[in-house]
Formats: structure tokens, sequence, C-alpha cells
């Protein structure tokens, strides 16, 4: 199953700050954590996550640095920030509302009948 | 993990070609390369091999249009910093930045002080008109010198023309409001800018891809210079206004000092600013040929049909000739503007072939021009203005007719794009020569009449 661009779009900052919540990360191994919390169906354009990242870093949600891989690569790590961690909350409770009146309305549109009925 | 030779060559080729981006910095390249490169690896982990592994990264890796227009949107000042005046990390700069601007500031000002002494001292409209050249220019050869630290020997090869021409522009008795002397100030301009040119390409007048980078130069310094006239002329106009309405009257301030300042100072200081960025007009440039080539067709065509229409070509208005030369030239320009601004490896587009209907367009009128000036030279004999006119119009005609041949041959594929260029390149000279005929030779030939 392909997620619709919009909502990958919509979920992008939570996910990424969530996954930099549990530790720092360069850029692929955010994706790939993404990738597998969602079992491969969150496709992102890889290109995409970079101007994120910056976006985040200018509005102080995260921090990067410098670092080297094991290949003696240059490799940018970010981290969240306390900042980060406020909106993370934020950007929570919000998706929370959301997730829950999802929940109740694909509950309510599994047994239509019923429910109609008393209304009625 | 070892990649192999041929998969190094690809990340290497796909680096260049992400770099070319502006919004897309170095840093951002290597973090994007290492991205590619992590991708890379773990594909060959699941077993693809090389070629595979590298196409599957790239596609994931998303469209470079797309995601160097998300880099854009998020850092936008990238494309914008370019033009700011000092760069940012200095280690890349030869001479501490503040040093430059230092020395265009004194030149700026030096090439107003000049202009002021010459009204002050040389007094007489036409012996300033004259010299104006002379006073402005050594301070833009003077900033090329510095720039690209001439050599003794290029310095002394452009003072000796340069002091012949100075001699020569005030030594010849002139006939006060004569044609050769008018002819002789509109010439020798010409004849500095091509010397200007000579320390531009820091004496390496040789080369057609440093003569190319002089006409690049050219036409960003005319885009730039007009931007700073405009801002220059708002802000003057506002001040103006605003004084006005106090009681003070800024005529005379405005006369004796802003303009002879701000004319040759901005002059210069353009100058530096096509040196600072020329990427960011680079952008500007192609564009600018597109939108005007066609309309310049079309203004040509206009013309020509007027022209013919109006039948008897012995009786056209000698200002007529006149104003149809600098539009010829303004055409040149364009021609060549534009070919400077296309990339030579591209293949033969539409734009090509309407350079070339541009081209056909301009030949006419250039035609057209010929037949009216030989009439009238048949009818009325000849003077130092219907040689010259004539001159520069056999001049225009052998650079049109080579042109439009080359170009004919580059649309159908038979030539490379770079012939077309380097025609252009090994003619521009030239015009410098017949430039500095006119101004020495006329007088002599027509008794400075």
């Amino acid at each position: 199953m392909r997620i619709d661009k919009d909502l990958v779009a919509a979920s992008a900052t939570p996910l990424v700050l969530g996954i930099l919540a549990d530790g720092d990360l360069y850029g692929y191994a955010i994706l790939k954590r993404v990738s597998e919390l969602s079992g491969g169906s969150m496709q992102w354009t890889d290109g995409m996550l970079y101007p994120l990242l910056h976006r985040l870093e200018r509005l102080g949600y995260v921090s990067s640095s410098w670092g080297t891989s094991e290949a003696g690569r240059r490799r940018k790590h970010y981290a969240i920030t306390p900042a980060g961690q406020a909106a993370l909350a934020d950007r929570q409770e919000q998706w929370t509302v959301v997730a829950d009146a999802l929940r109740q309305v694909w509950q309510a549109a599994q047994q239509p009948p019923a429910t109609t009925e008393r209304w009625a | 993990m070892e990649l192999h030779a041929e998969q190094e060559a690809q990340i290497g080729r796909w680096r260049g070609w992400v770099q070319r981006r502006q919004a897309i910095s170095p840093a951002d390249v290597d973090e994007l390369e290492d991205h590619l490169r992590e991708q890379v690896a773990d594909l060959r982990a699941t077993g693809l091999d090389d070629d595979e592994a590298f196409l599957v990264a790239i596609k994931r890796m998303g469209n470079l249009d797309a995601v160097s227009h998300e880099f854009a949107r998020e850092h936008s000042e990238r494309l914008w910093k370019q033009l700011v005046l000092l760069p940012e990390d200095a280690e890349d700069a030869g001479a501490p930045p503040w040093r430059e601007l230092g020395v265009v500031l004194a030149l700026a000002v030096g090439a107003g002080l000049a202009v002021k002494a010459g009204t002050a001292w040389l007094g007489d409209e036409a012996v300033l008109a004259r010299n104006l050249g002379l006073l402005v220019l050594p301070f833009l050869a003077g900033y090329f010198a510095w720039k690209r630290r001439l050599t003794a020997r290029v310095v002394a090869g452009l003072l000796v023309p340069f002091a012949l021409l100075a001699v020569v522009l005030n030594v010849y008795p002139f006939v006060p409001g004569g044609s050769t002397e008018l002819l002789a100030v509109l010439h020798a301009p010409v004849v500095l800018w091509l010397l200007a040119g000579v320390a531009y390409v820091g004496g390496r007048w040789r080369s057609d891809g440093r003569r190319m980078d002089f006409v690049r130069f050219t036409g960003e310094l005319v885009i730039y210079y007009t931007l700073l006239a405009l801002g220059g002329a708002v802000l003057v106009g506002l001040t103006f206004g605003a004084l006005q309405v106090v009681g003070i009257d800024l005529e005379p301030v405005m006369e004796d000092w802003i303009l002879p300042f701000a004319v040759p100072g901005a002059l210069v200081v353009a100058a530096w600013l096509v040196e600072a960025k020329q990427n960011v007009v680079e952008n500007i440039a192609p564009v600018l040929t597109r939108v005007f080539t066609p309309l310049t067709i079309l203004m040509l065509l206009a013309l020509l049909a007027v022209l013919t229409a109006a039948g008897g070509l012995v009786d056209v208005d000698r200002g007529l000739l006149i104003l149809m030369d600098a539009i010829l030239v303004l055409v040149l320009a364009l021609l060549l503007y534009s070919i400077s601004a296309r990339d030579p490896l591209e293949p033969p587009g539409l734009f090509d072939g309407l350079q070339l209907v541009l081209v056909v367009a301009a030949l006419a009128v250039d035609a057209v021009m010929l037949t009216a000036m030989l009439t009238r030279i048949a009818e009325f004999g000849s003077s130092p203005n219907k040689i010259a006119a004539l001159g520069l119009n056999l001049l225009l005609l052998v650079h049109l007719v080579r042109t439009g041949w080359l170009s004919a041959g580059c649309l159908r594929g038979r030539r490379p794009f770079a012939v077309l260029e380097r025609w252009q390149t090994r003619y521009l000279p030239v015009y410098g020569v017949w430039a500095a005929i006119v101004v020495v030779v006329f007088p002599l030939v027509f008794a400075f009449a």
C-alpha cells in the first residue's frame, strides 16, 4: 500500500522529530527508520528530506553537527533541541486528536444501520 | 565499503551535476552524496549490481529539479547572497574582501574627481567631450589591472595606445563644430573600450574564450549600470522633491557635484558588481535575449517595410541613416550577447532559428541602408560622415553575412556551435581598428573639417 503524498508531507515533521527524540541520527538513517516504522509503505523522495531538516534547523527544532562516517566521509548529524521537543509534544497532541476522531469515524462507519436506527 | 572506479566516476558526475544548482550549497552536496553512497551500499547488499544500485539510489533521491526547488524555497537567500558585497567565507577569496571594496570605491571617487577636474579646467565643452572617455576609462582599466595583476609589459602595451589617442584627440586642430571632431568623439570610446577589454582579459587578448568573457562582461555591465542608474534616479528625484518643498534648490549641487561623481563612479562600481558575481545576471541574460530577439525582429521588419514603402532612397533623411546605423549596432550587440549567453553544447533549437531570422532581417535592413548611402554619395559626393557610416555598414555587412552563413550551418547540425562563437570573437577587433582609423586618419584626410 502506498500512502498518499499529502499525508506523507503532513506527517513528515512529527515523524522526523519523533525519530530524533529517540537519539541523534543522520539523514539516511532517519529515512531508513521511517521505512522500518511504516513497513516500507511510507516512501519519501530521499532528496526532499534535507530541505525539511534544514527548515527544522532554521526553526530551531533540531541542531546539526558535522561528523565522520565509518568510511571517513563527512556526515551531518541531527539532534532534537528542547524547542523541538516542545514542538513534538504539541504535534503529538494534535495528531492524537486527529487519530481519535478518525478512529471514531471508522467505528461508526463499520456499524451504520444500528446507529442510524437509534438516531432516527 | 570500496566502490569500483566506474561507480566513483558515476558519483563524481552526479556530484558535478548537483553542484551546478545554485540553491544547493557544497555542504549540502556532501550531505546528499553521503546519503547516495549509503543507499548504494545497502542496495548492493541486497544483491543488486553496481549499476542497478546506482540507478535505484538516484531514482529514490528524486527529481533533481524538484529537490533543488525545495532547497531554493528553504534557502532563497542562496540565489541572492551572490550579491552580498563581501564573500562570507573569506578563505575562498585571495585578497581580504575589504581591500577590494576599498580599491573599487577609491577608483570610483577617482573617476569622479577626474571628471570634475576636467569640467573645471578644460572649460570648452567640445574639448571636454573629446576627453571624457580618456578621463574615466583609466580608472576602470586600473581596477582590472589591479584585479588581474597585470604584468608591466601589458600595462605598457595599454599605456602607449592610450597616450597616442590622448595626443591625437588634443593636438589635432579640429575645426570647431566640424564633423571629423564629432566622429572622433563618437569613435574614441570604442577604441578605449577595447583597451579596457585587454585589461579585462588580463592581457590574454588572443584567447577566444576570454574575448567572449569580455562580451559577456560588457552586456552584464550595461544591465547593472542601468539598474544603478534607475535606482540613483529614483533616489535623487525623491531628494529633489523633498528639498524643493522645504525651499532648497538642489539643481546646482546636482549639476556640479552629484552627476560628475555618480555617472563615472557608477561605471566602476557596476564593473565590480559584474566581477563580484556573474552568476546572478547569467540567469537573466538568456531570458533577456529571448524576450528581445523576437521583438527586435518585429522592429526590423517594420522598419524595412517603412523604408521600402518610402520609395526614393536618395531623399532619405541623413538623420534616419544615422539612427539606422545605431539600430544595426544594437542588433549586433543583442546578437553577440545572446551568443555569449548560449551553452555551446546545447543542440540547435527554435531560438537559434529565431536568431537566424534576426540576422537575415538585419542584413536586409543593412542592404537597404547601403544602397541609400551609395546613392547619396553618388548624388552629393562624399563627406567624413558618409564615409564613416559607409565603413561601419560594410563592417556590419561582413559580420552579419558570415554570422548568417555559419548559424545556418549550425542549425542543420553541420557545424558545432563553437564555430559561430569563434567568428564573433575573431571579428571584434576589426571594429576597434576601424574606430581608430576614424579617430586618427579621418581628420587628416578631411583637413579637420
